[in-house]
């Protein structure tokens, strides 16, 4: 890997330039735009209904309101900041527009950089509805976490960039074959990291391995305020030291990726630009 | 290897005085590329994505420099139209455009007529020659039509299973060999007739 690769001479610019390309992709296709909405909605309209009927059968579910619904709206900018970034970057690669990307200026760090912004467009574009229908029929206002929320969010987001960077050096690395893993991913945090119940659940030896992942912290945190009506402030800082140890390893993982798939020319480039290859 | 894809396993490549793939962005702004095996976004239009390229290699007056090269490259009426829905023919012509965006020193074309008619494929070979003499710009052109080759170049190297069997001007490759066509030339290589063996 070389120094440039690394972001000497960011060009803001040229993030701009990425984020209009991915911009105008998404304002020139509603369905993609309702894929945004579509299942945070249906999510969240089941989890909450599930709690509404829970709730009038169980006297702690009636104390704990909206811990389900607060945790799918929570699981969703984890879910969806990680796949908003991995979608944006496949998108790349089904347009076959990878190889031009590469051979311009575009700094590896300037293309995650835009990366990052489209998973806060794409989630904003898709929260802000759901977290407003979330109001709307259930009385659960998302918003009045107020920095709570603010908290929440951005650690959540650390996470879903760090897995998002890590796919796209494996996508960078392998090509359309490991497209699967953008897709499924985090999927290995849903259980791990106790979205819908408390660590104290798992068997003692996979605490160990819930508590080395920062949403775990987040989530936590989101019971405590729901629930015992505390904003624990020092969970929301353990995990953002997790989450910086996590992006450090994943960006280190990307660049590894990167100069292993320039040893054999890039897997999206490879089968396309071999008469270049001299 | 020469855009900084690929890093050699052996040897150098420098291009503008910078080393590949390492010292890269020291020059890449002033290079681009074409290949028909690249696709421009479908769903963005023509403008959409040459503004976009153009802000990517920080190409100044972008509306202005679009406008001529639509102009230049016959993409006036297809510019705010999605790239995807045009002929193979106009969307050779966007790539084109895109490559030309920035003025580049160093041009890399991959097969640039493949899969045109003869009509375009000419049009674009007259365009290609004209930006040279204009700018004064390098082309390295990768093709399997060697009547193209002949055309735009005036060096060509003959490559057989990634390894260079010969390297010379047009006129000395058809002497030595003793061929009226660069194609015979080039299946007197492919079929490991060599050019002693061929003038004999």
């Amino acid at each position: 890997m070389s120094v440039s690769d690394t972001g000497m001479n960011f060009s803001v610019n040229r993030v701009v330039a990425m984020v209009r390309r991915y911009w105008y992709l998404l304002r020139s296709s509603w369905p993609r735009i309702l894929d945004l909405i579509y299942w945070p909605a249906v999510q969240m309209l089941m989890w909450g209904f599930l709690q509404m009927y829970i709730s009038q059968n169980a006297g702690f579910f009636a104390r704990a309101g909206g811990v389900f619904i607060g945790a799918v709206l929570l699981w969703d900018i984890l879910f969806r900041g990680q796949l908003g970034f991995s979608i944006s970057f496949l998108e790349e690669m089904y347009a076959r527009n990878l190889g031009n990307l590469m051979m311009s200026p575009l700094r590896p760090v300037e293309f995650i950089a835009a990366l990052m912004i489209m998973s806060i467009v794409r989630l904003l574009i898709g929260m802000i509805p759901v977290s407003l229908l979330a109001i709307a029929f259930f009385g659960f206002n998302l918003w009045s976490m107020g920095f709570a929320l603010a908290a929440f969010f951005v650690n959540l987001i650390l996470t879903s960039w760090a897995i998002g960077i890590f796919v796209a050096g494996l996508l960078l690395r392998n090509g359309l074959g490991a497209e699967s893993m953008a897709w499924t991913i985090m999927f290995l945090f849903l259980p791990l990291t106790c979205v819908y119940y408390p660590v104290a659940v798992l068997p003692d030896w996979l605490q160990y391995v819930a508590w080395s992942l920062p949403p775990t912290y987040v989530f936590e945190g989101m019971r405590a305020l729901l629930i015992d009506h505390v904003f624990r402030a020092d969970l929301m800082l353990e995990a953002l030291v997790f989450n910086v140890t996590l992006f450090a390893i994943a960006s280190v993982a990307f660049l590894k990726l990167l100069a292993s798939a320039r040893q054999q020319g890039l897997a999206p480039a490879r089968r396309r630009l071999r008469p270049l290859m001299i | 290897m020469i855009m900084g894809l690929v890093t050699p396993t052996s040897g150098l490549v420098t291009v503008l005085g910078a080393q590949m793939p390492n010292e890269r962005y020291r020059v890449l702004h002033r290079m681009n590329f074409e290949s028909p095996y690249v696709d421009m976004p479908m769903r963005l239009t023509v403008r959409q994505n040459l503004s976009v390229f153009a802000q990517l290699y920080a190409v100044p007056d972008v509306t202005g420099r679009i406008a001529n090269l639509a102009a230049e490259l016959d993409l006036t009426e297809v510019l705010d139209r999605p790239t995807g829905k045009l002929s193979s023919g106009q969307k050779t012509r966007v790539s084109l455009a895109k490559a030309l965006l920035n003025r580049p020193e160093v041009l890399l074309l991959d097969e640039p007529t493949a899969s045109l008619d003869p009509d375009t494929a000419d049009w674009v070979r007259a365009r290609l020659q004209q930006y040279c003499a204009e700018q004064g710009a390098t082309v390295l052109l990768a093709s399997h039509n060697m009547m193209e080759v002949e055309r735009l170049c005036e060096r060509v190297i003959i490559m057989k299973k990634g390894r260079i069997e010969d390297d010379d001007t047009p006129h000395r490759l058809l002497s030595r060999y003793g061929r009226e066509t660069l194609e015979d030339v080039f299946l007197d290589v492919a079929r490991g007739r060599g050019h002693r063996e061929a003038v004999q």
